[in-house]
């Protein structure tokens, strides 16, 4: 296993969090990124299936599920009271405490962590709302850097009859707050137009693994499973 | 006037709209500082009631009194699920909110805001609880600059006797135990203390504190206060904004 303790070298994005030691973290954490309705909570289900099938212990986690902020930024989000510098730094909150609580834990037991979007998502909504991408960068330098990030890479038209026939276009995924289109629909499409253009600026700067979500579930899964076997450290049974 | 907060990242604003905001102000910001029990709360109200007796429109807001925040922080605190990176984070948010729906509206209304606590004692405890220095700073670059901020400065062991026989239970948080400096929460107090004030100490150069000996009588720092306010804010007709 002399790969492995290779692998496993975490490092932060900035000056970082003083008290992780970062050679206790064992696990691997992979990313699952991409706008809304883009289908990410059934990949991650099969990636979870998959990964325990090969012997390896997943812990898994989404955005804004953290016990801290989960109830405030309901709570927040409902009243639409939330300003914007606001917004991004409750979302920062609730980020770390995950991190903190939740992922560096899970990896200093061994464990995969997949994590159902991560900061970026995050920052793409606060820079398409007219924060400074600087600023964000600093904010996040607490912010363990992944072993991978995979991103399901789509255009809008592809998402709209996604949105449409799953849970139907919401306040906040259509970007209503900004007042950017007449309506639901017309919102939706200019905002998650813009939000998609700031995923792929960052899926270069930060290499993204881009994979194909206008495809078949099936052959994203394929993919998606392509993509990660060269991070995989040996299963009880072989892939 | 500049009004940018953070000499160094001037460009650095965090919202497109933010310069036009910071030049649109029109009303003055002032802000008390200083470890607990240092009495800058009683400074501030004295403050308060001289500037509405004056004729001043003024609006007063607290560190960490956000409502839409401070559920957040009351969870976090009473479960002790905060760490130094999420105490610090939840604290800037509170200010953000703040910031956004009260301090910047009513200085563009032309009000005078006191606020009881700024950015420096985000950047006092988050210094003190180990958090780094650039990164706290960025945190808090949105922040209007204050045309006066007073820090209420008093000798560590005042402070400790003042808080140590005044009160009775010393609370986790304030007490620094999250960071474990002692097992004994008055030790931990102590230290805890010690290192706040040291950062409030270096601020005083770095962002032009104006330093109020916090061991004289009440009615002393008072006079200097309102002196110094009466002699920083007077316009060429020698009149305060905000006056109604």
């Amino acid at each position: 296993m002399e790969g492995d303790s290779l692998l496993a070298k975490f490092r932060f994005y900035g000056e970082g969090l003083k008290d992780v030691n970062l050679d206790s973290l064992s696990g691997r954490l992979i990313v699952l990124e991409g706008p809304d309705s883009v289908g990410r909570s059934t990949q991650m289900c099969l990636l979870r299936e998959w990964l325990e099938s090969l012997g390896h212990a997943v812990s898994d986690t989404g955005l804004t599920r953290s016990e801290l902020t989960q109830e405030g930024l309901d709570q927040a989000k409902s009243g639409h009271t939330l300003g914007r510098k606001t917004m991004s730094l409750f979302y920062a909150t609730d980020f770390a405490d995950r991190l903190e609580n939740q992922i560096i834990p899970a990896l200093r037991a061994g464990y995969y962590v997949l994590s159902d979007r991560y900061f970026y998502s995050i920052c793409a909504r606060d820079i398409v709302r007219g924060a400074d991408p600087q600023w964000l960068e600093g904010v996040y330098g607490f912010a363990l850097v992944p072993d991978m990030v995979l991103y399901l890479k789509t255009d809008v038209e592809d998402l709209v009859p996604r949105a449409l026939y799953g849970k139907g276009f919401n306040y906040w995924e259509s970007g209503m707050d900004l007042a950017a289109g007449e309506d639901f629909f017309d919102s939706f499409c200019v905002y998650q137009s813009r939000v998609i253009k700031e995923l792929n600026l960052m899926s270069e700067r930060y290499g993204f693994v881009n994979i194909n979500a206008s495809n078949e579930p099936s052959v994203i899964f394929n993919d998606l499973k392509e993509a990660i076997k060269p991070i995989l450290t040996n299963g009880v049974v072989d892939y | 006037m500049n009004r940018v907060f953070m000499p160094g990242i001037q460009r650095c604003n965090l919202y497109n709209n933010q310069q036009s905001l910071q030049n649109n102000k029109s009303g003055s910001l002032i802000v008390v500082e200083g470890i607990d029990v240092s009495g800058k709360s009683t400074q501030i109200h004295l403050l308060h009631r001289w500037l509405l007796s004056e004729g001043y429109g003024v609006f007063f807001s607290e560190w960490n009194s956000s409502p839409l925040v401070k559920g957040t922080t009351k969870l976090g605190k009473k479960r002790k699920v905060l760490t130094p990176t999420t105490f610090s984070l939840i604290h800037a948010t509170d200010f953000a909110d703040r910031t956004e729906h009260q301090i910047t509206p009513a200085l563009k209304a032309g009000a005078t805001v006191l606020a009881d606590r700024y950015a420096y004692t985000a950047f006092a405890r988050d210094m003190a609880r180990g958090v780094p220095r650039n990164w706290v700073r960025n945190l808090y670059s949105f922040a209007v600059k204050p045309d006066i901020a007073f820090y209420f400065r008093v000798p560590l062991e005042v402070s400790l006797d003042r808080i140590l026989t005044g009160r009775a239970a010393l609370k986790y948080y304030e007490a620094g135990m999250d960071i474990g400096l002692s097992d004994d929460i008055r030790e931990c107090f102590k230290l805890f203390q010690q290192r706040i004030m040291a950062e409030y100490d270096s601020m005083v150069d770095e962002y032009g504190l104006t330093v109020i000996d916090g061991t004289k009588s009440i009615e002393e720092q008072q006079a200097e206060v309102r002196r110094i306010v009466k002699e920083r804010l007077s316009l060429g007709d020698g009149v305060l904004s905000g006056r109604r």
